[in-house]
């Protein structure tokens, strides 16, 4: 690790980071504020929710979760937060190598006395320093949220640590996998659009895996092996598919200093 | 000691070539010219010895250390002046030197003042904000600040008006005679004829010739003009002469050989003007290429 090119990659994500952790709490006070209203009139909901078509509900995990609880309802604007941070760590994961190769910035820090595996390690941990301050703007606003909105409706703690803790897990993966995925492929021109399909993607791919019922979609989309509705249901992680998560988050990480060691910095063409 | 060891240095991108074969020895304290057209291999060259990339086979040693197994540590005392410069657009100019110098553990404040006075770089502007030609003096302040031994210039004076060219070449010469060993990469024959001591050919990813500039200049080929009345390219006819043109009366062409056959040959003619000289990097370079 090499404390300049850390401090350098961090100060470059900072105005990112603090977009994309103001954005989640906006996101969550704003779904939030609307909580009173949905427990009061839980009855009313449910029976709304019974004229939808059960595929569309499916799609929405919608009969999967009571919107009348506390956790119910964070659970459904979780998934929303889920995708939001999965586009962040997507977008720092396919950017990570790639933008100083399109920006030919490479040849500057890579002709420095470092080796690429500093190099890589040194903007792994300034990307997921990035990621984990955003994390933290999570739980705070998620406790400050809960506290503000609740009302007198309890909750179990510990099931909304689950969720929390599962946030680094969802993290990581988008990361490593956006960062092998810009390896592998011959240029990265712009990040956003990889990161926005690779986010999307699999999320419409979890929607759709409740549609289809028994198709095994599950195991390729965190937000089924992460899925908060079945977190907040059973009160525990689904065990193989975390495992399978975090089994794909190694392996790509591990390729990616694989590939990045032996990669030919691409020239100015 | 040699501070370049390049053998049978081969690269292809893929099926495209880079280079072939590449063999040259570069000694401490030379300043050694690197000449070719645009897409020849040169930048390819400069990419290798800096581990940007790998090499299909062959082997390059700088500092007596392999480039693929100790790069960093090579790096460590070697500059870089890329022909295109790209720096992070949104940093002020002395925020990406003193990132540059972050990375060399010795203070180069000093030598970053001396280096920006000499070029005329304003420091506190943005990288976005500059020139071409600014980003070059950026691009050559960054390559020099941590006094590096070995210095790569791939396509230096690009972009510098006369003026700064002349001071970049001062610069050189300056860390030259303190030892500092340079590898210089141009296709402008000129700037490596008044800078370089020795001079390796590269055309189409393979080295065509390598030598002494002087000898290159003086062993192989004259060039003779001749003026004398009723004269025509077919009178120097003669074993050795390549080359022979008219223009305006003039005859002139290259000659490589015992140089008293063509004066022979004059002294049956009532010349009115006669030179022979030595011919331009830039002349002998077209040799190579026709």
């Amino acid at each position: 690790m090499t404390a300049t090119i850390f401090a350098h990659e961090f100060r470059t994500r900072l105005r990112s980071v603090i977009i994309w952790s103001l954005a989640v709490t906006a996101l969550l006070f704003f779904y939030f504020s609307f909580f009173s209203v949905f427990a009061d009139q839980a009855a009313l909901m449910n029976q709304m929710m019974e004229r939808f078509p059960p595929q569309l509900r499916a799609a929405f995990g919608m009969d999967a979760r009571d919107i009348s609880t506390v956790l119910g309802f964070y659970s459904f604007i979780f998934l929303f937060i889920q995708l939001c941070l999965a586009i962040q760590a997507g977008n720092y994961g396919f950017g990570l190598v790639s933008i100083e190769e399109s920006e030919l910035t490479a040849d500057f820090l890579l002709s420095k006395p470092v080796s690429r595996t500093q190099v890589l390690t040194s903007k792994l941990l300034a990307a997921l320093t990035s990621l984990t301050i955003t994390n933290a703007v999570v739980w705070v606003s998620s406790y400050a949220s809960i506290a503000v909105f609740r009302g007198d409706r309890e909750y179990d703690s510990r099931t909304l640590l689950l969720l929390l803790i599962s946030v680094v897990i969802f993290q990581l993966f988008f990361l490593s996998v956006g960062l092998v995925v810009s390896l592998l492929v011959k240029r990265v021109r712009s990040v956003t659009p990889y990161s926005l399909g690779l986010g999307f993607g699999a999320y419409v791919l979890s929607a759709f895996s409740g549609i289809l019922g028994e198709v095994k979609l599950e195991l390729i989309t965190p937000f089924k092996h992460l899925d908060p509705a079945r977190i907040v249901r059973d009160g525990t992680y689904d065990t193989p598919l975390v495992l399978l998560n975090v089994a794909v988050t190694v392996i790509s990480l591990a390729a990616s200093y694989w590939l990045y060691v032996r990669r030919d910095i691409p020239a100015v063409s | 000691m040699s501070v370049i060891e390049v053998a049978n240095l081969t690269k292809f991108y893929g099926k495209s070539r880079g280079i072939v074969d590449v063999t040259f020895n570069e000694e401490e304290g030379e300043i050694f010219g690197f000449i070719g057209p645009n897409g020849a291999g040169k930048s390819t060259t400069i990419r290798l010895l800096l581990s940007l990339i790998h090499p299909t086979s062959g082997s390059a040693r700088v500092f007596g250390k392999d480039v693929v197994t100790h790069g960093p540590e090579i790096r460590r005392n070697i500059g870089y002046l890329p022909s295109e410069v790209y720096y992070y657009e949104g940093m002020k100019v002395i925020d990406l030197l003193k990132y540059s110098a972050s990375f060399y553990d010795r203070d180069c404040t000093q030598r970053i003042r001396e280096l920006s006075e000499t070029m005329e770089l304003e420091m506190n502007r943005r990288i976005s904000d500059l020139s071409y030609g600014n980003k070059k003096k950026v691009g050559i302040v960054q390559g020099l600040l941590h006094s590096p031994k070995l210095l790569f210039l791939d396509e230096p004076t690009a972009g510098l008006d006369p003026l700064m060219q002349r001071r970049f070449f001062d610069l050189i010469r300056e860390e030259n005679s303190r030892g500092v060993t340079v590898f210089f990469s141009s296709h402008i024959l000129g700037e490596v004829q008044r800078l370089c001591t020795r001079v390796g050919i590269i055309r189409e990813g393979k080295i065509v010739e390598i030598s002494d500039i002087r000898t290159l200049q003086q062993n192989n080929y004259k060039k003779v003009r001749v003026t004398a009345p009723g004269l025509s390219a077919a009178s120097f006819d003669l074993p050795g002469a390549t080359n022979a043109q008219t223009e305006n009366g003039t005859v002139h062409f290259f000659f490589k050989g015992d140089i008293n056959t063509v004066l022979q040959r004059l002294n049956g003619l009532r010349v009115s003007d006669v030179t022979i000289e030595e011919p331009t990097l830039e002349e002998i370079f077209m040799h190579y290429y026709e």
